[in-house]
């Protein structure tokens, strides 16, 4: 038996050393950011490419401004500037809006864009859209075309979040022969058009040759889905990827700390890692046990603990990128005594609170601090991890069936949807709160400032839930690649202004 | 002969049957509604029941169920309420790797068990011997997610002559497929072989104990050329055994190896679905799997019939 066996062992020992050693001048794709393509590493993939009927981040993260464009988009600041429309006027009463439209732009089908698939985009929002998003396009009244590069959109009532919307998916551009497979055939103006898909692993998207403005730099790039945060640094570490979109474990991040090779960027996303209350529950519909509890977190330590210091201590559910953001972390300084005073004034001496959270790392981590925190000052927290999304959104997010939660509300812009809606799971009812974020969509872009201000000190101080901190955008990179966003402002992650790195 | 194939074929299709009902029932007791889960936040109740009636989960149960298990036969497992695609294609598409991956991870489970087993066995009375067989139970308890790790860290980060992960189709770059797919099948196959390897050597060892060895022996045959001759077709009928029932280990480790090293196999198409609701989807792949474990399984019993001719005159 010896013989023949020592030769097969021998026979596959050296092929596999063979092909090893193939790999290492070919295979491993070191070389890959030199050429004109990237690829990227992201943690969520689609679960298909139709935002207009399935929800989730991950589908605007890779279509949007990069295969598909809306008449207006976000700058890095946060400002709305112009895309596939060159310039809109807006009426007196602030309820009609003439955009005027490229006339060089054309769908990668090959149709021309026109101001007839303006009013088909738009309308088909509300007649054909499934996402519950759908409903920002309710206070259109009407649009029209008035010639193939003008088209007039009428509001129900003035709404200044209307236009903001408008960068969003919601205001994507679909050609009219280009919806009959939205989930796996995407048809846009975008610098990109969708080459391949394998499921469960990468997307790939091709420069698009005819795309109206300036070209991007590269030709292709790779978008690889990752489940494990281990995998993805270690598809950087070993090459198999240029760039980390997103840090998943911010402790691994010294893995990277050689600079002469990778770069580190870290900025602000709109992501508030919120630690909601059930404001309409006893014990928690008592704002004195609100702010017992706001009192008896030490914010920096918590940042510091759960999410290895990165990211940024924020007083209420405004991100610093949005016009009205304002420093309000001072109104709840770290105080234990004052939580217990203000604990014994409500009568609760001996509190036991449940803290339902999705089983994610960020929210698993501050749970913990936050659960031995609350126990300084006398609450005893049981912590009870769901599994996110499907169990979460079920208890937590529907039935409200919970007394505190955490979690990582993304949406740029939400804090009107969180605390103005008194069946959202936080149950917070402020009629002023209310008022004042109806005036703000309605006034000038003063008034909207103004209110949006008082409203989130309102929020704050009423301590409708507490601001654990705002989440950070962590990217890693190959050296020298150029164009990655320092602040994440909107949902999508911008390729086209991405170029390789010279070395 | 015929008889003991006729029953033994007979059980795997009521085992199916029943899988088919258990299947099923897990999923409609799993938490979660679907058509919530695929609106997200802020969904409205009429959008909630829209969907419902668009993915047919507002039907009584039985009929989904007979739905569903009708189509079966054919391979027609439904359309996938995520992506709205057939999802016969997508998990024929995945278990092209699943396939690959347990396949090589069962030939490095015999490669490393065959050897290692039988070294152990003739000389368990020796250091060598003992040492062999300690090695192989701290194989067995290393889970195959960890081996997965550790080889990356040593081959990928560490030396840099492997890719720590993803996957090429054989037809594209046979190279970088073989690569890719090279510590996936070391991590789950080192493991299953140290598991492998205890049961040839207590093989070996109950042979090298029978007369016919001795007798062979006393021929003038050396050890080796004994059980090789006349030793290895008993030894093997309880190997073939553990390696049919090893089979179901490795499928259910390939879903973990697979999330360590992002293989876009049937492992992580079941976790999307799970994660998702996407629970046509989960049933097809859990069925798939289920099937493939019971005709292993046949296939096993009709090995036994061939490897021992006693067994064939049995019934």
């Amino acid at each position: 038996m010896t013989r023949p066996l020592a030769r097969l062992v021998a026979v596959i020992a050296t092929v596999t050393l063979a092909i090893t050693a193939a790999g290492c001048s070919s295979g491993t794709s070191g070389d890959s950011a030199t050429g004109s393509s990237l690829s990227v590493g992201f943690v969520a993939e689609p679960a298909n490419l139709d935002f207009t009927s399935t929800d989730g981040a991950a589908i605007p993260q890779a279509l949007l401004v990069n295969v598909y464009e809306g008449l207006v988009k976000l700058d890095q600041d946060g400002k709305i500037v112009p895309l596939l429309a060159e310039s809109w006027e807006v009426s007196p009463d602030r309820k009609t809006y003439t955009f005027h439209l490229r006339d060089n732009v054309t769908f990668t089908n090959g149709k021309t864009f026109t101001a007839d698939d303006v009013v088909f985009s738009i309308n088909r929002v509300k007649t054909d859209w499934k996402v519950s998003l759908k409903s920002a396009m309710d206070v259109v009244a009407n649009v029209e075309k008035k010639d193939d590069t003008t088209a007039v959109v009428t509001l129900t009532k003035p709404s200044n979040s209307w236009l903001y919307r408008m960068t969003t998916r919601i205001g994507a551009m679909f050609s009219r022969d280009g919806v009959a497979d939205l989930a796996n055939t995407p048809v846009g103006t975008g610098p990109y058009k969708l080459e391949s898909w394998r499921r469960g692993d990468a997307i790939t998207f091709s420069a698009n040759d005819s795309y109206w403005g300036t070209k991007p730099k590269l030709q292709k790039v790779v978008l690889k889905y990752f489940k494990d945060a281990t995998a993805l640094n270690n598809a950087l570490l070993t090459g198999g990827i240029d760039v980390i979109s997103a840090v998943q474990a911010p402790e691994s991040i010294q893995q990277f700390s050689d600079t002469s090779k990778y770069e580190v960027i870290e900025g602000t996303t709109t992501g508030e890692v919120v630690l909601s209350f059930n404001n309409s529950k006893a014990p928690l519909n008592d704002p004195r046990v609100r702010r017992a509890i706001r009192h008896a977190i030490d914010h920096k330590a918590l940042l510091d603990t759960a999410w290895a210091g990165r990211g940024q201590l924020i007083g209420t559910m405004v991100p610093p990128t949005d016009p009205w953001y304002e420093d309000l972390t001072g109104l709840y300084p770290y105080d234990p005594a004052k939580a217990r005073d203000l604990l014994a004034q409500a009568g609760q001496t001996r509190l036991n609170l449940k803290l339902r959270i999705p089983n994610l790392p960020y929210a698993v981590a501050s749970a913990q601090v936050v659960k031995s925190q609350l126990d300084a000052v006398g609450i005893t927290v049981d912590i009870e991890p769901l599994e996110f999304p499907a169990r979460w959104l079920d208890v937590v997010f529907k039935q409200a069936d919970y007394d505190m939660s955490i979690i990582n509300h993304v949406e740029p812009r939400d804090v009107t949807a969180v605390f103005g809606n008194p069946d959202y799971y936080l149950r917070y009812d402020s009629p002023r709160v209310q008022e004042l974020f109806a005036k703000a969509d309605a006034g000038t872009e003063e008034e909207q400032v103004t209110a949006m201000k008082e409203a989130a000190r309102i929020i704050s101080e009423d301590a409708a839930g507490d601001f654990l901190f705002l989440f950070p955008n962590l990217i890693v990179a190959k050296k020298g690649i150029a164009g990655l966003p320092k602040n994440l402002v909107s949902e999508s992650f911008d390729l086209s202004v991405l170029s390789p790195s010279e070395a | 002969m015929g008889l003991y194939l006729l029953v033994r074929a007979a059980v795997l299709v009521v085992s199916t049957a029943v899988a088919s009902v258990v299947v099923f029932a897990v999923m409609a007791v799993l938490p979660g509604d679907p058509a919530e889960v695929a609106l997200g936040v802020n969904a409205t109740p009429e959008a909630v029941a829209a969907k419902r009636a668009e993915f047919g989960t507002d039907r009584p149960l039985v009929t989904q169920f007979l739905d569903w298990v009708s189509g079966l036969p054919t391979g027609d497992f439904g359309v996938s309420y995520v992506t709205s695609d057939h999802i016969g294609p997508q998990i024929v598409d995945r278990l092209g790797v699943t396939l690959w991956l347990v396949l090589f991870g069962m030939l490095t489970a015999l490669v490393v068990a065959v050897p290692l087993g039988t070294a152990a066995a003739v000389r368990h009375r020796s250091v060598g011997g003992l040492l062999l067989s300690g090695l192989s139970q701290v194989g067995v308890a290393v889970p195959a997610f960890l081996a997965g790790i550790l080889l990356v860290f040593l081959f990928a980060v560490t030396l840099r002559v492997l890719p720590s992960g993803g996957y090429t189709p054989l037809g594209e770059d046979p190279g970088a497929w073989f690569q890719q797919l090279l510590l996936p099948s070391l991590s789950l196959g080192l493991v299953q072989g140290a598991v492998l390897s205890r049961y040839v050597r207590s093989a070996v060892l109950d042979v090298m104990r029978e007369d016919y060895i001795r007798t062979a022996r006393a021929k003038g045959l050396g050890l080796y050329r004994a059980l090789w001759r006349h030793g290895a077709r008993n030894a093997a009928i309880p190997v073939v055994t553990v390696l049919g029932l090893q089979l179901a280990t490795l499928l259910i480790g390939a879903v973990v190896v697979e999330r360590v090293f992002t293989l876009p196999g049937l492992g992580s198409l079941l976790l999307d679905g799970v994660a998702n609701r996407d629970l046509l989807l989960v049933q097809g792949t859990v069925m798939v799997l289920v099937v493939a474990v019971l005709a292993v399984n046949f296939l096993v019993d009709v090995l036994y019939a061939v490897l021992d001719p006693r067994l064939r005159g049995a019934r």
